[in-house]
């Protein structure tokens, strides 16, 4: 077997041919889509473009441009009076992707244990796995898909590293209040864990401000602070990210990049220099417009029986299809080939959501009318006909 | 500016209860600070941006005009502007800095009209010396909105 066997034991994503179905079909409504639903604003791709034209197209230091690690660094002084070294504690990845493979293999020696609160983002757990470590996974289904301090106390043990926490929330939208991170911190702290938080949707967060968990006192140095440029200003495919946190593990970041990565391409890094300089008179509008198709969205599935929490950040709902009587792939396949919408299975983010599916509303308020109307057609029609056929037949 | 005209100046057909739900504010006090407005004539109209360029049978015309003018005592420009943009073919009208005083835009269903409006109407006025006329040939982008059919679907139809 020419394969390795760390990788053979990689669980394939169970919904890859879903995935392949979908993008082999035309005119289908997408509430399966992972970024915003704009382009890089002008002023940004333009800084890109001029990187371009300047001939800006070798290497940079290791650790990402010089320049714009100390703009993330002053960033960091304005806004929190945090005091992250562009020198030696700040780290330009290529996304949070990249910094998530970093930090776990940074810090994971074989059979260590990385606690990763589920429903979760796909990639930390076979990510931890390749890295030699074992997930922990702690199902939040009954605490609103939120981590409760004592169902994280009850997984640590001695071989416990830490914690990766994402909020705002992918796929659930649920995020956490300042207090709620202080009760989760005081937990971390007990045990000396670390924190790997991964910020991306910071900019979304829509009933309360948004907490960094490295501004919680003493958060400091217990923490690895992933965040990027994707979702806030609309640079996915730029691939740009970065990570801050203590010396010692971005210095050991920092090993593995500069062998397997070299540096985030020019062009991205340049442009972000861009993003963070112009500041955003957009992001307002952006989350006001967000805000009303959650609502819409939130209102329209409960009217169909799709019970789902409310999210306080992101673009995504993520409701049970309990009542329908379909697990998650057949739902969206189903959905996907009747009615012609897209969403994500549930099973994609952990092996127990086979009753739920990701919506995303980083799409048109129009298409996102147009799919509720889908999607009630779906429940209506074909769902209730069968129903009623399974009853003759008995 | 206010959140509520920020939203109806994007967006006029955003309901109360719409804006309600992105701002966080009370339906009724959204309805109650609409209808103040409208009252203070802050809002003044709500209208429809049409691309007449797309409109079958439809394409009308419309030019620049750099109109220079003698001011008159004590009102100053105001009252040739009031003479001028009282025409219904005239659709903006403005008072500016440089070498001319008024730039009026005028629409017109063809040139010939257009060009008449100016020769008969627009020129001939009392206090107004000279005029130059630039006609429109393309419209790019108007009032923030560019002209352009709708942008492809560029982002795959999934992904995490």
């Amino acid at each position: 077997m020419i394969i390795s066997k760390k990788v053979e034991q990689i669980q394939p994503s169970g919904i890859r041919q879903f995935f392949d179905l979908v993008l082999g079909m035309k005119e289908v409504i997408s509430l399966g889509v992972g970024e915003p639903d704009f382009v890089t604003p002008w002023n940004i791709r333009e800084a890109g473009i001029f990187a371009l034209e300047e001939g800006f197209t070798s290497y940079t230091s290791n650790k990402g441009l010089y320049k714009l690690r100390l703009i993330l660094h002053q960033h960091l002084k304005q806004k929190f009076n945090l005091d992250y070294r562009p020198d030696d504690e700040i780290l330009i990845t290529v996304g949070v992707s990249e910094a998530v493979d970093l930090v776990l293999r940074a810090i994971i020696n074989p059979g260590d244990k990385i606690i990763i609160p589920e429903p979760s983002y796909v990639s930390y757990g076979p990510v931890t796995e390749l890295a030699g470590g074992i997930p922990v996974y702690i199902d939040t289904k009954k605490s609103n898909f939120k981590l409760m301090p004592d169902a994280l106390e009850r997984v640590i043990d001695k071989k416990t590293k830490a914690l990766i926490l994402n909020y705002p929330a992918n796929p659930t939208g649920i995020s956490y209040t300042q207090k709620e991170l202080l009760e989760l911190k005081k937990i971390l702290s007990k045990y000396h864990l670390l924190c790997i938080t991964d910020e991306i949707y910071h900019d979304l967060t829509y009933d309360f401000e948004h907490t960094h968990f490295i501004t919680l006192t003493g958060a400091k140095n217990m923490t690895v602070y992933l965040d990027g440029f994707s979702k806030s200003y609309a640079m996915t495919g730029w691939r740009i990210g970065f990570a801050c946190g203590p010396k010692e593990i971005i210095q050991a970041m920092t090993k593995i990049h500069q062998y397997t990565i070299m540096c985030v391409p020019t062009i991205s890094q340049m442009a972000a220099c861009e993003a963070l300089q112009a500041g955003r008179k957009s992001v307002e509008e952006m989350k006001r417009e967000y805000k009303r198709r959650r609502e819409f969205i939130v209102d329209s599935l409960k009217r169909l029986g799709l019970a789902c929490s409310k999210p306080e950040g992101a673009f995504y709902v993520f409701p049970s299809i309990k009542s329908t009587g379909l697990n998650s792939l057949e739902f969206a396949q189903r959905l996907l080939k009747e009615q012609r919408v897209a969403v994500v299975p549930g099973t994609a983010f952990g092996k127990n959501y086979d009753d739920y599916v990701r919506i995303s509303y980083a799409s048109s308020y129009e298409n996102l009318k147009e799919a509720m109307a889908r999607i009630e057609n779906f429940l209506k029609k074909s769902l209730r006909r069968e129903k009623h056929e399974t009853k003759n037949k008995v | 500016m206010d959140e509520i005209l920020e939203i109806l100046e994007k967006d006029a057909r955003i309901t109360p209860d719409e804006i309600a739900k992105m701002t966080g504010k009370r339906p009724e006090a959204v309805r109650k600070a609409i209808k103040h407005y409208e009252k203070e004539g802050i809002i003044l109209k709500y209208k429809t941006l049409i691309n007449k360029e797309l409109v079958k049978d439809e394409s009308p015309v419309r030019a620049l005009i750099e109109v220079n003018v003698i001011p008159q005592k004590d009102v100053g420009f105001d009252k040739v502007a009031e003479r001028i943009y009282s025409f219904s073919e005239v659709i903006s009208c403005y008072l500016i800095s440089g070498t001319y005083d008024l730039l009026v835009m005028v629409e017109g269903k063809d040139l010939h009209t257009v060009a008449r409006f100016v020769a008969e109407k627009l020129a001939p006025l009392e206090y107004v010396r000279g005029t130059v006329t630039h006609f429109l040939l393309k419209k790019y982008k108007e009032d923030g909105v560019v002209l352009k059919l709708k942008r492809e679907e560029k982002r795959i139809t999934i992904s995490y």
